[in-house]
């Protein structure tokens, strides 16, 4: 297993520099430069004040010159400071902002599986039932729902009209004065809608995975014997159907990681959420290159991890899988 | 120039944003209403009280506490609220000392000397001097001080701490913007010197996270992407604030200020047209808000490459102007919010003027002015022709300006009326910027200009600011207009410079380097539990200390 680990984990490496390195390419052909966003908007800016900025950013180098400068810092962990006005080290920026978006993801990622298995089997073992239509009917409604769409609605409904839920933000204004339990809750109501609105098509999509992969098993011939010897229905399709049909779903969840910080760039703006996402948002309209750039590299990094953890827990849940000897399946 | 700006904004200084004074300056409105104001509130309410928070939305997050550093307009709401300055400007937009009490003109008009309030007090007990205002001065000129609001300070000549409390600058030549531009930030001297000394960027000093200033409200906190909540300066030298806290909340998606300012959790806001006509005009929002509605300090404008020979013909930028039914775009975009504009001043001002040439919408006239421009012919397409080649043009305008595209479809359906045939092509800002203006590499654009304090505005018109990072970047050349704009600096006599600018407006008038198009209006709310808001020509921010909530309907008790 360990060797696999780290083979897997090696060669993430060099589609780690690809990544980086399209990105870096991409960000630098966008028309556009961050001195210009700084300044144009104001009159005395002149063309010498602008250049003094393309030094001090060492923007008038060539382009493989600032990639090479930047990678070798970005190895050593170092991500410069950020050029907006502010200045600060990248690394704190985005420092303060990973937990939220790591919690929300973590969060979304927990609502999506603990959902979606249990309303998978429950289709599955009543296939074309009511429930299972309503479940069909609530899947195609959530691939098809547009997320802002649903942000919007909801907000409106909960935040406006009735007024139960608050609407923006991860606490309250007076958030510093409450008791224990009282943070406890507003800061569990803050996270409500974003969350859903968050995990509704990863819970469809998984949903409908779970129904299927699970209906498939219950073909298997194992399962038959497993009825034949006089199991009752619940161990034959708990202990013998489940377990497999959820391993395409535990890949899957692993996969879908990079959508759902995909995501967070919406949630967060759109529920002002002070996480990753809205600062990748802000520092792509002010042509934040370091922080853009420093934003793709955790991205990209916690996306092959969460692939690889994804191959791993193949081999965990799936003792057919062995992954000894380097050879995967 | 103002770019894809938030709508939901509000600039509350009394003073205006230190973009817009730089530019150009701010102006007076004309006409000023309060459509529905809720003031027959029957709750007994007694009168100001001190106390409670107001609550705003800032649609981007904070650049920076040191506002002289910053461009963005939340820094700058909120640098206003912190810092003073020399001077300000007053309700009727005329200038007044801020920390200066007095100051005093020379004769020759090439000097300027500033006396201090004594006693005033930085956040943290030291007292503002004149040394603080010299560091801002030495400060701002700093070739490395990454600023854009150093030029004017540049024209200074000779500056000189005369005592604790008086300051003199003297400019080479006479230049009237020279006492708005003092309207700049003054910073505490002694909490940045060291570092400025040390070579240290400002940026990265605690200075511009936490600030001190000698404003009416003190720095608290500065939760990134979450809030930045400011509380009232009790020894403010003009009086302590009724208001005790003010929250600037950082949302940064439109239609989430809007439903948050709906469900009253946001307690000021500036509205789109759409918002104002259709959205809030119901009985529970005219209930929970005042709505106000005034002249905006800008323009918007449809610009045309004067490189192009094709619009260097008068009469064919004329015609345009013919072409265009200003009445329709205002009607239409903006719902009736806002006035034809006839020159790039603001209606009200003391430079105005109103008796200027106007090109009424008639299309006959504009075709007549095309045809004695050459372009008599028509293709199969009807398309006007001149030596063959069909008038077509592309006009450009930037992302995320909903307003600004519709006037330019509106546009584009009247020139084809008269054999113009106009594209729309609509880009992101910093490729608007980079890729068509910078290089000037556009035929049309559809923009806006903030407007300044003062009538200057030798930065848009003057022919030597057509370079690729100046404001004239229509390429504008005519030695008078150039004459005038000089002139214009060299005099403080409010009476000259009324009759200078008169010439300069009737000769843009005529000249339509641009096609004037709009003047909109400003929609602010303010939750109808603030009272003492008096709207005036400045807005309504510029008493925002004297703003109030009654006792008996304060929100916020902690």
């Amino acid at each position: 297993m360990l060797p696999y680990l780290i083979r897997r984990l090696l060669i993430s490496i060099p589609l780690l520099l690809g990544i980086l390195c399209l990105s870096f390419l991409m960000l630098k052909l966008a028309p556009g430069e961050p001195s210009v966003v700084q300044q144009d908007l104001e009159a005395r800016a002149t063309a010498a004040q602008r250049e003094t900025l393309r030094q001090l950013y060492g923007l008038d180098q060539p382009l493989h010159v600032q990639f090479g400068r930047w990678l070798s810092r970005v190895v050593r962990l170092d991500f410069g400071r950020s050029y907006s006005p502010d200045g600060r080290p990248v690394i704190e920026k985005i420092a303060e902002r990973i937990p939220v978006t790591l919690g929300l993801n973590g969060l979304e990622l927990l609502i999506i599986f603990s959902t979606a298995v249990p309303l998978g089997i429950l289709s599955a073992t009543r296939q074309y039932s009511a429930f299972d239509k309503a479940m069909t009917l609530f899947v195609f409604v959530g691939f098809a729902t547009p997320d802002f769409w649903l942000a919007l609605l909801l907000m409106l409904l909960f935040g406006v009209q009735l007024g139960w839920l608050p609407m923006s933000g991860l606490r309250s204004l007076n958030f510093e004065y409450l008791p224990f339990w009282g943070q406890a809750w507003d800061l569990l109501s803050h996270l409500i809608l974003p969350v859903l609105v968050a995990s509704f098509g990863g819970l469809a999509y998984l949903s409908r995975l779970m129904r299927g992969s699970l209906l498939e098993v219950i073909r298997q011939d194992y399962i038959r014997t497993a009825r034949a010897k006089g199991l009752p229905e619940h161990a034959v399709i708990y202990k013998h159907g489940v377990r497999n049909a959820i391993i395409p779903v535990v890949t899957l969840l692993g996969m879908m990681l990079p959508g759902l910080l995909g995501g967070s760039v919406f949630i967060e703006t759109v529920f002002a959420i002070p996480g990753m996402g809205q600062l990748f948002v802000q520092s792509a309209f002010s042509r934040d290159e370091p922080v853009l750039m420093a934003l793709v590299v955790i991205g990209a990094s916690l996306s092959l991890l969460g692939n690889v953890l994804a191959d791993v827990s193949y081999g965990l849940v799936d003792p057919r899988i062995r992954v000894s000897g380097g050879k995967a399946g | 120039m103002t770019g894809s700006s938030p709508c939901f904004h509000t600039s509350w200084s009394g003073r205006p944003g230190w973009a817009a004074l730089i530019v150009l300056a701010w102006t007076l409105l004309a006409s000023c209403s309060r459509p529905d104001a809720t003031t027959d509130s029957t709750v007994a309410e007694g009168g100001p009280a001190y106390g409670d928070t107001l609550v705003q939305a800032s649609i981007g997050d904070i650049s920076g506490l040191i506002p002289n550093i910053t461009s963005d307009s939340s820094s700058h709401d909120i640098g206003g609220l912190i810092y003073s300055a020399l001077v300000r400007t007053d309700k009727e937009l005329r200038v007044e000392g801020e920390l200066a009490e007095r100051w005093e003109i020379s004769p020759d008009e090439l000097t300027i000397t500033f006396h201090l309030r004594r006693g005033v007090k930085w956040h943290d007990g030291e007292e503002v001097t004149a040394e603080d205002v010299d560091f801002t001065y030495r400060y701002m000129v700093d070739p490395k001080t990454p600023t854009a609001y150093g030029e004017p300070f540049r024209q200074v000549q000779k500056v000189e701490v005369v005592d604790r409390y008086t300051y003199r600058v003297t400019y080479e030549k006479p230049y009237a913007p020279a006492l708005l531009s003092w309207g700049i930030w003054i910073l505490p001297r002694h909490i940045l010197e060291a570092a400025w000394k040390g070579g240290v960027d400002l940026r990265t000093t605690r200075q511009n996270r936490h600030p001190i200033g000698s404003g009416p409200y003190r720095f608290v906190e500065w939760k990134t992407g979450e809030k930045v909540v400011l509380e009232r300066n009790p020894d403010y030298f003009e009086g302590r604030p009724y208001l005790k806290r003010v929250v600037y909340r950082i949302i940064p998606d439109q239609s989430t200020i809007f439903l948050e300012l709906k469900a009253t959790n946001i307690d000021m806001a500036v509205l789109t047209p759409i918002q104002f006509r259709r959205q809030t005009d119901y009985p529970a929002f005219r209930k929970s808000f005042n709505r106000y509605q005034y002249l905006s300090n800008g323009y918007a404008y449809l610009g045309f490459n004067l490189l192009d020979p094709r619009f260097q013909d008068k009469r064919v930028r004329q015609a345009m102007a013919h072409a265009i039914d200003k009445r329709e775009i205002i009607e239409g975009v903006l719902l009736g919010l806002g006035r034809p504009a006839v020159g790039p001043y603001k209606p009200g001002t003391w430079w105005y003027r109103d008796d200027v040439k106007t090109f009424p919408f008639d299309p006959e006239r504009a075709r007549a002015l095309l045809a004695e421009a050459g372009w008599k012919d028509k293709n199969a397409n009807g398309i006007l022709l001149r030596d063959g080649k069909p008038f077509t043009f592309t006009i450009r305008t930037n992302q995320g300006n909903l307003v600004r595209q519709q006037t330019a479809e509106i546009i584009q359906r009247r020139l084809r009326a008269v054999g113009i045939d106009a594209r729309i092509h609509v880009v992101e800002w910093a490729a608007f910027l980079n890729t068509f203006i910078r290089k000037k590499d556009f035929e049309a654009i559809i923009l806006g200009w903030g407007l300044g304090l003062d009538p200057d505005q030798y930065d848009i018109w003057h022919s030597s600011k057509t370079g690729p990072d100046e404001l004239n970047h229509i390429s504008y050349k005519n030695p008078k207009v150039d004459e005038l704009l000089e002139a214009g600096r060299r005099t403080f006599s409010e009476e000259k410079r009324r009759a200078i600018y008169g010439a300069l407006q009737d000769l843009l008038a005529e000249e339509q380097p641009i096609v004037f198009l709009y003047v909109p209006d400003a929609l602010p709310v303010v939750s109808s539990r603030v009272r003492g808001i008096e709207p005036a020509p400045a807005g309504i921010s510029y008493n925002f200390i004297k703003w109030y909530v009654p006792a008996p309907l304060q929100r916020y008790t902690r």
